[in-house]
């Protein structure tokens, strides 16, 4: 396209020239009245009110071909019926009639409601219509539009079989004839021609005033080369959602890569560890395209287990995404990355959310920039994953600080994978929108990675006086009391896990308890959304053990 | 709506995708495969086979980044096209040698491929417009603003934002033109 050189190339580039006859309209177009059957023509957006269209229609080639625009209202929004559907869901949040993703080859219909064109329906608000018989002969309606003259008056009563009923005044108005004379709030204004034509862009996008709507589409009554660029602009709207009208399947991304490195071997390649993060992070992020600033601020519920019991802190979507950017942080400042929080900033992850909400407040409470953060988190996550492909093997085991406690990176990286997806779940969930889980080989590394922080976090409880001391003392990597855990479902597996010691080896033939559960109930218990006690299934075995290792498990979840 | 991908950006994708960095195709993929699947999906109206044409393009880009030539667009045009032309091969092989006896007619054939050209000049137009542009069209159709409050917003005259989403609309009208050289020959479009 042109428009990419000078410093304002646009300007005037397209100024007035667009006529009727200028050529830029595509084959059959500009003079077909079939256009709203038309599978490319003009989206089908069904009049918020009947003004213009039930009174008075278009004249000639135009008649019925452009409907009127529905400008938006601000109250009537996610009311509408929300389907667990990919696509048509997200529609519902972001506006009733934004319908951006209806079907991959019509534009964006905004009207979810069926389409008024041909239905007189009666106008809900009471006020006249401004083209309603007996505000015709108002000429200051038409103000002083040059080419305005000829054709109101015999138009009207061809088309238009039923005006009359619906806009009889209701009686608490003002006497009948009143009302007509005195332009009120909604009649069409008296616009000068070049102001009309200024305004057809944002006619188009349902973007101007009630008045200046009305104004606009009396005017195109009777202004062909107006009416003519209504029609194009209009059509035009409908080219601009131009992607992803299909929330794409997560798998694809895994088959795609795979079959794009089947082709021809990274040189450089990902880390296997990493390809959790990298794969929760995408599809956190696709979960968050297309957001909306309301999306944005919708108030998320952050839940989890403090060690004594369910604990939970409201922010926002935004905030939520900072909540993941600044612990990544963490793992970034490991890696030699810049720090999202700057020089100085503190270590843990809890103090270092609080820090980044308290300093963007915007994004804990709903009043920056929406969404910003998200570019941000991304841009981090990728040179996170890119800096550890690049770093060879031993980085695997570096030490991540998260305050009192530190991971190899490696872990970390499956660590941030599930805070990844605990978080998306819990937007998922506040946006009212489907989340799966993992792929299975991520769910099951993840899993892993709990098991393995268990006999820690076991440890640590006891020496707070919050689990039962062990039962015997058992020397380092020597089989000691061991519980078996069962997690069901593709991500699954048998974990088992020692009681007495971190140091103690874990050995089947030890178990004195099994805990079983699908891994749907393990992700809600290890991320701290249901009290643990009553989180699994099936317990078998020694009481006190599975009491302590369900509250390890959830004490591994944090803000 | 947009990818605002600076030329830079396309550029040193280029070069980590030569040197076979595994992160930069999956920076790659995050960035373009709704592009792709959704530009597939309207040529061939086939989930599958648009899963199947986004594999392709990007395997083919993985194989062949230096194909791409920053001088003669973006690699998001690049990307389009590629993905157009595969489709539309996709399209009319299937169409000659139909499998399961579903074929359109030529006209129903011709018009969708019509349509999914306009969409893809469209994608273009859109992505390559002045920012300015772009921003206002985001700001009224996307955050539903009206024009007073996008002119706030982008701190311009109301008759600016006038002008701007005016403009806009009028650029991305012109996908509907046919631009002389973008009708496809019979047969053109090899596979990837």
């Amino acid at each position: 396209m042109s428009g990419r050189g000078g410093p304002d190339p646009y300007d005037d580039a397209y100024g007035e020239s667009s006529g009727p006859g200028d050529g830029r309209d595509g084959p059959g177009r500009g003079g077909e009245p079939d256009l709203p059957s038309h599978p490319a023509g003009p989206p089908r957006i069904p009049p918020q009110r009947p003004a213009a269209e039930d009174s008075g229609h278009w004249p000639g080639a135009l008649d019925g071909g452009i409907p009127a625009p529905r400008p938006p209202t601000a109250d009537e929004t996610p009311t509408a019926k929300r389907t667990p559907e990919r696509g048509s869901e997200r529609d519902s949040k972001l506006g009733p009639e934004r319908g951006s993703e209806r079907g991959p080859e019509r534009g964006p219909e905004r009207g979810s409601e069926p389409a008024a064109d041909s239905e007189p329906e009666s106008a809900p608000e009471p006020r006249p219509d401004p083209a309603a018989p007996g505000a015709e002969p108002e000429p200051a309606a038409l103000g002083p539009e040059p080419e305005a003259n000829p054709e109101p008056e015999p138009e009207r009563p061809a088309s238009v079989p039923p005006s009359p009923p619906p806009y009889t005044p209701p009686s608490p108005y003002a006497p009948p004839a009143a009302p007509l004379a005195a332009p009120t709030p909604s009649a069409p204004l008296p616009l000068p021609h070049d102001l009309l034509r200024s305004l057809l862009g944002a006619w188009a996008l349902t973007a101007c005033s009630q008045e200046e709507t009305a104004a606009v589409e009396a005017h195109l009554n009777h202004c062909p080369s107006c009416a003519e660029e209504a029609l194009r602009l209009r059509d035009a709207v409908g080219l601009l959602h131009t992607e992803h009208s299909l929330d794409l399947d997560p798998m694809l991304r895994s088959r795609v890569l795979a079959g794009c490195l089947g082709r021809r071997p990274a040189r450089i390649p990902m880390p296997g560890w990493a390809g959790a993060y990298d794969a929760e992070a995408a599809r956190l992020d696709a979960l968050l395209r297309d957001m909306g600033e309301a999306e944005w601020r919708a108030p998320v519920r952050l839940k989890w287990f403090d060690g004594r019991r369910l604990t939970s802190r409201d922010t926002t979507v935004a905030g939520v995404i900072g909540h993941l950017m600044v612990v990544d942080g963490i793992v970034a400042t490991s890696l030699g990355l810049p720090d999202p929080l700057g020089a100085d900033a503190p270590g843990s992850p809890q103090a270092r959310t609080e820090a980044y909400w308290h300093h963007e407040p915007g994004a804990a409470y709903g009043s920056g920039p929406p969404g910003a953060v998200r570019e941000l988190w991304r841009e981090q996550g990728h040179a996170l994953v890119r800096t550890v492909s690049f770093a060879g093997r031993g980085v695997a085991e570096l030490d991540v600080p998260y305050g009192d406690f530190a991971l190899p990176i490696r872990d970390a990286f499956l660590d941030r994978a599930l805070e990844c997806w605990v978080h998306a779940g819990d937007i998922a969930e506040a946006i009212d929108y489907p989340y799966e889980p993992p792929a299975s080989t991520h769910l099951k590394a993840m899993i892993d990675l709990c098991a393995r922080l268990l006999p820690g976090t076991l440890a640590e409880r006891r020496r707070a006086g919050l689990a039962s001391p062990p039962r015997r003392l058992v020397e380092a990597g020597t089989p000691g009391r061991t519980l078996h855990l069962q997690v069901e479902g593709t991500g699954g597996g048998d974990w088992y896990i020692p009681l007495d010691s971190p140091a103690a080896m874990a050995a089947p033939e030890e178990a004195v308890a099994t805990i079983a559960l699908d891994q749907e109930a393990f992700y809600l218990l290890a991320s701290g959304h249901v009290p643990p006690q009553e989180a699994a299934a099936g317990l078998s075995g020694d009481t006190e053990a599975i009491r302590d290792v369900l509250f390890a498990a959830a004490s591994l979840s944090r803000l | 709506m947009a990818n605002d991908a600076p030329p830079r950006w396309d550029r040193r994708m280029q070069q980590r995708l030569a040197r076979g960095e595994a992160a930069a195709l999956a920076e790659l993929y995050d960035r373009f495969a709704s592009l792709v699947h959704n530009l597939a999906h309207r040529v061939l109206e086939d989930e599958t086979a648009a899963d199947r044409i986004t594999r392709e393009v990007f395997g083919y880009v993985w194989e062949n980044p230096d194909a791409y030539d920053p001088q003669q667009g973006s690699l998001r045009a690049w990307i389009a096209m590629l993905t157009q032309r595969q489709a539309v091969h996709r399209l009319r092989t299937s169409q000659t040698a139909p499998a399961d006896g579903d074929t359109l007619s030529t006209e129903a054939l011709e018009e969708r491929i019509r349509e999914a050209s306009v969409a893809a000049r469209a994608d273009y137009i859109v992505t390559s417009m002045p920012a300015p542009l772009r921003a206002a069209l985001e700001l009224a159709y996307f955050d539903r603003r009206d024009y007073r409050q996008a002119a706030a917003a982008l701190g311009v005259t109301e008759d600016e934002a006038r002008r701007r989403l005016r403009l806009g609309l009028q650029l991305l009208s012109t996908a509907h033109v046919q631009p002389p050289r973008a009708v496809s020959p019979p047969g053109y479009g090899r596979a990837l």
